[in-house]
């Protein structure tokens, strides 16, 4: 860290050129921006929670050390990735089945609503 | 053999690689599960919703199909989920580069003490302040990378240098290998079966960055002389250091423009080599590199560009749409105007005729033990997939040699 920069501020710094807005309401933008950051911070957390039950498995102590220098073979490397994997799923459904609905094209509710009652 | 994404610690840690801590690697890997999602799981969306709403309506309005790429982009602009869709993966690209930048500035003090060492022993960097950066850097940040290749966070740093390094690997997706070199691998294995015994004296990187893909070349060809130039010093500052760190001493890293060649004689390499370049220049800058290449390039001699594929008039509007997406989200502003024109007729233009010139399809080459190549199954990942469109020429021997 150089003793003259706020390291914290300098990262965060935007890249030049001006960024598309996605949506027609700003506030949407911001939320996503906020939310998938929360959404990679759960993540490190929950490989940080795996690491140390690797490390207490193996070890049965902790130093903070063996946390930061972990290196999981390629098992172990497999299985967070897996659980990763599921991770994401389970955070995304709404969007991937969004698509899976575009794919199906069902017709609205109301309409087998309507059918059921008569036929 | 796993077909998921290799973790961040399977990287190569080089003396000038930036220590990540448990956390940073953590949130690479989130990003590269989170790439993959977006481009395999979910891209198919953008297709359906072209083709399901997007088209039939587009139709309905004009009376025809879309006849160019943009119109494409201008409807697809509109649709809800091509506009979901693309603020995630801005968010990601986003998300990429802070954490980069958190990892490199927090302890930017040691990597700028590292570096400076190595350059001051090494004698691989030369800088010339002289170098003005070309509008086409500046006019935006590439690639969203805040400061680009070329800017400063204070005087002599390496931070842009050490942010691209440390996190090619979430965008890449691991692809390219422990180093990420895995494109300058791919055209060492091209060129090792192209020419086996073919021995370059002398070659040239334009546009090195880093020269992830220059020092491949250097380690390829020990005895070679292997020049990597940039306009950007905040670049190779990281770029030489980091290839003196890796031991490797036939390389040097100087401060040059490519379309400025001038302090090299006519002849005077025997291979130019562009990476993943040619898209980050501007329509009047692509000639003027090409005929300097073309001046500098011995008879007999090699140039070879590692590229995206042109959008020919065979590949589908839809397809170069989802391929242009980086030029609009990702600032990439050259990528459709240079995969839109014939570069085949540029090259011509610039010296290198029609029939000495030629095509080939490389992938990245990495150890896949360690690290799988990305599934080819499912949408492809447009541009960002590790494996390239590489076209060049053979200069041919001067008439009164060949004779």
């Amino acid at each position: 860290m150089s003793e003259t920069m706020d390291w914290v501020e300098a990262s965060a710094r935007r890249a030049k050129g001006k960024r598309p807005d996605y949506f027609d309401e700003p506030a949407l933008d911001r939320l996503y921006s906020t939310v998938f950051a929360l959404v990679a911070e759960v993540s490190a957390l929950r490989d940080r929670q795996d690491t140390i039950e690797r490390l207490l498995d193996e070890k049965g102590t902790l130093r903070r050390e063996d946390i930061e220098g972990y290196m999981p073979d390629r098992a172990a490397s497999d299985e967070r990735g897996l659980s990763t994997r599921a991770y994401i799923n389970r955070i995304m459904r709404g969007f991937q089945q969004a698509v899976e609905a575009m794919e199906a094209d069902d017709p609205p509710i109301p309409e087998i609503v309507e059918k059921l009652s008569r036929e | 053999m796993s077909d998921l994404p290799p973790p961040y610690t399977a990287l190569t840690r080089h003396p000038m690689m930036a220590r990540t801590s448990h956390d940073e690697a953590a949130r690479f890997n989130f990003l590269t599960h989170f790439n993959r999602y977006l481009s395999g799981t979910i891209g198919q969306g953008n297709r359906l919703a072209y083709e399901k709403r997007v088209l039939p309506a587009f139709i309905e309005e004009h009376g025809r199909e879309p006849e160019h790429r943009y119109e494409i982009r201008d409807a697809m602009n509109q649709d809800p989920w091509h506009r979901m869709w693309s603020a995630l993966k801005r968010n990601s690209m986003e998300m990429r580069q802070h954490n980069g930048r958190q990892t490199v500035l927090r302890q930017l003090d040691e990597l700028d003490a590292q570096a400076r060492q190595f350059n001051e022993h090494s004698g691989l960097l030369e800088l010339d302040p002289a170098v003005e950066q070309p509008h086409y850097q500046t006019a935006v940040d590439i690639h969203c990378q805040p400061g680009g290749y070329h800017t400063e966070a204070h005087p002599g740093d390496v931070t842009v240098g050490a942010n691209y390094d440390v996190g090619l690997f979430a965008t890449t997706g691991g692809a390219l290998g422990g180093l990420n070199d895995g494109g300058g691998q791919a055209i060492v294995e091209w060129l090792k079966k192209e020419r086996p015994d073919w021995k370059p004296a002398r070659i040239l990187d334009i546009g090195c960055t880093v020269g992830h893909n220059a020092v491949p070349l250097a380690q390829a060809y020990p005895e070679a002389e292997v020049i990597a130039i940039d306009t950007a010093a905040a670049s190779l500052r990281y770029g030489a250091a980091r290839a003196a760190a890796l031991g490797v001493k036939n390389i040097k890293f100087i401060q040059a423009s490519g379309e400025d060649l001038s302090r090299w004689g006519d002849a005077s390499f025997d291979w130019v080599q562009t990476t993943m370049f040619l898209h980050e220049l501007s329509s009047k800058a692509l000639p003027k590199i090409l005929q300097e290449s073309n001046r500098v390039l011995a008879p007999g001699g090699l140039i070879f560009h590692i590229e995206q594929p042109e959008y020919t008039d065979e590949m589908p509007l839809y397809e170069q749409f989802m391929r242009d997406w980086d030029a609009f989200n990702n600032n990439e502003p050259f990528w459709t105007a240079l995969h839109g024109q014939n570069v085949k007729q540029v090259m011509a233009d610039a010296g290198f005729a029609h029939e000495d010139q030629f095509a080939v399809g490389v992938r990245a080459v990495a150890d896949p033990e360690i690290f799988p190549p990305s599934p080819d199954e499912g949408e492809e990942d447009y541009g960002r997939a590790a494996k390239w469109n590489a076209y060049g020429a053979w200069k041919p021997m001067a008439r009164s040699e060949a004779a």
